[in-house]
């Protein structure tokens, strides 16, 4: 029950002080914002830290912002302040889609974003949404900021293209392109607290899809010989969507775990590739299912 | 190193000295005599361990006890400190909970829901119980009651 592992706790009050005390202890000291991934971490002595940096001092990473063509959300953004803004359910339906089945209330209320980022994990629930609408991760380190786009950040289980002495403060969503509608559906073994088993984030504009899975690849990943049959929206018909079922098994490479089986999870990666795209194309046109409906 | 927090529990301002490594759970238990949130799987999946930090429902197994300084908790105990409410009757006359583990931690989640919609649909309150655990009612007569409270509360 208790946590064997002993760490120090600091709290900073700036950026500048955050990013020095990850940088005297490289690899050493970990960011802590919700917690939710990390001191679960600790408790099974899958990492061990000397130092945990709170970073929930830092009021200004609390925002959801537009600027310009850009929407910006700051790294202590839980995933239930997604759920209830109303920039995020206007302008980027497919990442509020995803939010909302994080896994539940309690834990949304404390969960980020950004910490679903940084944890990695191939199931992630923001994975598919932020590599559909092209987001970018903003991180602040020693050497200054820089931008790495969602489809560069992934790069293996719980690996990031983060390095240990670098912060992510930052999600930023581009919001100017034609306009967009998404679907993101979710495969779980019960509803709740359980993993993503299989997920599927599919972006509609009037140029074409943009589709991404999770839970089927050791990162999230998109699926661009998908996209490319699927064509336009207002071309979409029974035969293309059979073609791009069956590239689904070259798109993916699930595996068998605790959760599901390979052939199980390929299995159900087509019927939601289907269900997603067509919802997606739908909700384009104007037409239901709303945001938030139970596609499976 | 241990340290000394300030933590308002129940409405009660009191300081509590913690280590880094205390989980809120563990500080409410064993240190500040709080009973309620139980031990469940201590993992964040169950539930049982759910108080209110400052109005939200939390998971107090994956929250470190150090980083709640200066905040407000209620735990089960702090809501119904006259003894049962109306939402506990409601559980008792339905016979909601068989052994009650899960108890403490669906009371603070159905408190939270009602506390921010007093008239949720079967959807909402399933939504709001969605990450507790109970594993002797099949939730159907947890749900009829946290519905049939809000109704008794809308007719008053």
């Amino acid at each position: 029950m208790a946590i064997a592992h002993e760490f120090e706790y600091i709290k900073p009050s700036c950026l500048a002080d955050a990013i020095e005390a990850l940088a005297r202890n490289p690899g050493k000291a970990t960011v802590l914002a919700g917690g939710t991934d990390l001191v679960g971490w600790i408790k099974e002595d899958f990492i061990t830290p000397e130092t945990v940096i709170d970073i929930k001092g830092l009021s200004q990473l609390r925002e959801i912002t537009l600027d310009g063509d850009t929407l910006r959300i700051g790294a202590l953004v839980t995933f239930n302040q997604l759920i209830e803004s109303q920039l995020v359910i206007q302008r980027i339906p497919l990442l509020w889609e995803s939010a909302t089945v994080v896994a539940c209330k309690p834990v949304r209320n404390r969960a980020t974003l950004v910490g679903n980022l940084c944890s990695g994990i191939p199931c992630c629930d923001s994975g598919p949404p932020l590599l559909a609408y092209g987001a970018t991760i903003v991180v602040d380190g020693p050497n200054g900021t820089r931008k790495i786009a969602a489809k560069d950040w992934f790069l293996g289980p719980r690996r990031t293209a983060r390095s240990a002495a670098e912060i992510v403060t930052a999600v930023e969503v581009p919001v100017s392109g034609p306009e967009s509608a998404g679907c993101y559906i979710k495969l779980g073994r019960y509803r709740g607290e359980d993993l993503a088993q299989v997920s599927v984030g599919v972006l509609a504009t009037k140029l074409g899809f943009r589709v991404a899975f999770g839970a089927v690849g050791s990162t999230p990943l998109l699926a661009p010989k998908i996209e490319a049959v699927l064509g336009v929206p207002d071309s979409l018909n029974e035969a293309k969507i059979r073609e791009a079922q069956e590239l689904v098994e070259e798109e993916i490479s699930p595996i068998t775990d605790v959760r599901a089986t390979l052939e199980y999870r390929m299995h159900m990666a087509k019927i939601m590739l289907k269900r997603g795209v067509e919802t997606a194309a739908k909700r384009l046109s104007g037409r239901c299912p709303a945001y938030g409906t139970r596609l499976i | 190193m241990k340290r000394s927090i300030e933590i308002t529990l129940n409405g009660e301002k009191r300081a509590v000295e913690v280590e880094p490594n205390d989980t809120l759970l563990e500080v409410l238990r064993e240190k500040m005599g709080a009973k309620g949130p139980k031990v469940g799987c201590d993992r964040g999946d169950c539930g049982t361990c759910n108080v209110l930090l400052d109005g939200m429902s939390v998971r107090s197994c994956l929250i470190l006890a150090i980083e709640t300084d200066g905040s407000e908790i209620v735990s089960i105990e702090g809501l119904c400190p006259d003894g049962p409410g109306p939402l506990q009757d409601v559980f008792v006359k339905n016979n909601a909970f068989q052994c009650g583990f899960c108890a403490p931690g669906i009371t603070v989640s159905a408190m939270e829901l009602l506390n921010n919609n007093p008239e949720p649909t079967r959807e909402d309150v399933v939504e709001a119980i969605s990450g507790n655990l109970c594993r002797c009612t099949g939730y159907t007569p947890i749900i009829d009651s946290i519905l049939e409270v809000s109704k008794k509360e809308k007719s008053r």
